[in-house]
């Protein structure tokens, strides 16, 4: 007997159910090949610009951003997204497919009040969080040096 | 004339002379796609903006029904029609070009039954003479709205449903034709606590088992007295549970149930549970239903639009989804 006191329980036979494993395997193959690229990039910079691990950093993530971004504006990041989850999400490429589409999402509400105020709607709390963490992460470094270091 | 608790029978005779019935170009590419007047080949719908285009589907919609009627604007007494953004824009930017009373309702989902059994009442009591019905919805102006941007790559569960680009009218008088508005049932605001957006057919569902109960104890009928009980975007998920609630209340509706969100594409469209919004109804309706009423495959049926009175920011405010569900009886007219 289904009430609106058990709904949510009763519920739950007709609710097609997550498949985390399958979910999780995707993530994890999208995810590693999305990485597996960064890596391939970061080699040819440092091949064919002669820069360092460290410097070959920086024009990777940036290339990996425009990358994503690009196929955010062509309609395939969304798609890769439904069937990679969190493979997609996770890495670099997530975040700038969040600002890419929001920045797309509101140029109908013109480049100051549409696309600049929305850019950042989704990756805000991101960037809030990562700040945050950042600094909370730092001053525990921080402590921890002096304690020991002393 | 109220009938029971929550209804109103159309004693005098109210009558659908015509409807129009306009998409998108997935909904075209579904198994429905003969019995739509017409439809857009781009989901920009000659628009600059996701608001235009979903304008433009319903200007369009109510350009052909008028036509189709041979009926001029101006004869018009009313026209009342619904969508599922902010202020009702839609309806309101279209109605802004058409020179007749205007009424702008939100019923989320369930819009296009309550102004069709709006439409109807005020014939029946014989305020108005022609009366518009109609309602919007387009994928990407609901995406963005209850949503996320179109382009965004997250991920959605398997009970997630999509909007229905589209857009359903009707013209209503007291001219007998082919169909029949008999009666409708105003439907409850019903909320059973849950309060995931991404799976709006588990909300509903009690929402719609509600009417159609409601419906049936109102007007002493059963479930055989209908060929076709069309819910509006149930979605695979809430269409079980509607399916067992009835049946818990005595009322079984298997094997005459169908959902309008199912009929509208095929399995393999990437519609995840199904099709919702306000067009989802719309355009089963004013589209397949009214045909087969005509050709006579279906004599009588109860359309029961379905909505969830879904708000992001209270969802945010970790509130549940108040859902409401509007039924009308349509039949084969003696015309």
């Amino acid at each position: 007997m289904i009430t609106k006191e058990n709904y949510k329980d009763a519920i739950k036979p007709y609710q097609p159910k997550p498949k985390y494993v399958r979910n999780a395997i995707k993530a994890f193959v999208i995810g590693g090949l999305i990485c597996v690229i960064g890596q391939g990039l970061t080699v040819l910079y440092m091949h064919w610009f002669d820069f360092t691990a460290k410097e070959a950093g920086n024009p990777t993530i940036t290339t990996l951003i425009l990358i994503a971004a690009i196929l955010t504006g062509f309609g395939v990041y969304d798609k890769l997204g439904q069937f990679a989850g969190a493979g997609s999400a996770v890495p670099v490429t997530g975040f700038a497919n969040s600002i890419t589409s929001a920045a797309l999402e509101h140029r109908s509400e013109g480049i100051v009040l549409g696309v600049a105020t929305n850019m950042f709607k989704l990756a805000g709390s991101v960037i809030v969080f990562g700040t945050v963490a950042a600094y909370i992460v730092g001053i525990i470094r921080y402590t921890v040096q002096t304690v020991l270091g002393s | 004339m109220k009938q029971g608790k929550q209804s109103w029978f159309f004693q005098r005779g109210v009558y659908i002379n015509e409807t129009a019935t306009v998409t998108g170009p997935k909904e075209y590419e579904g198994p429905l796609a003969s019995t739509f007047d017409y439809a857009y080949s781009k989901l920009h719908c000659d628009g600059d903006t996701w608001e235009q285009a979903e304008q433009n589907l319903l200007r369009k919609a109510t350009t052909i029904c008028l036509d189709k009627a041979g009926l001029r604007e101006d004869a018009l007494d009313l026209m009342i029609s619904g969508d599922l953004l902010n202020q009702n824009v839609t309806s309101n930017y279209v109605a802004r070009d058409i020179s007749t009373s205007f009424l702008g309702v939100f019923g989320a989902c369930s819009t296009s039954m309550e102004t069709l059994a709006m439409a109807s009442a005020l014939i029946n009591s014989q305020d108005s003479h022609y009366v518009l019905a109609a309602a919007s919805s387009h994928y990407a102006t609901a995406e963005r709205q209850f949503r996320y941007p179109t382009e965004y790559g997250g991920q959605k569960p398997d009970t997630a449903t999509s909007t229905v680009t589209g857009s359903g009218v009707a013209l209503l008088s007291s001219q007998p034709s082919h169909i029949q508005v008999e009666a409708a049932t105003i439907g409850q605001v019903i909320d059973y606590g849950t309060n995931d957006p991404l799976d709006m057919g588990s909300a509903m569902a009690p929402a719609a088992a509600n009417t159609i109960v409601q419906h049936f104890q109102d007007f002493n009928r059963q479930p055989s007295d209908y060929d076709l009980i069309l819910t509006g975007d149930l979605s695979s998920v809430g269409t079980p549970i509607v399916k067992k609630l009835t049946y818990q209340s005595g009322y079984d509706i298997e094997g005459i149930h169908n959902d309008s969100g199912l009929m509208v594409y095929h399995h393999d469209q990437q519609i995840f549970a199904g099709g919702s919004g306000c067009a989802a109804s719309a355009i089963v309706t004013y589209g397949h239903v009214i045909q087969q009423l005509k050709q006579g495959t279906l004599r009588q049926v109860l359309i029961v639009a379905t909505g969830a009175l879904l708000n992001p920011i209270m969802m945010q405010q970790k509130e549940t989804i108040p859902c409401i569900a509007h039924a009308v009886v349509l039949k084969r007219g003696d015309a």
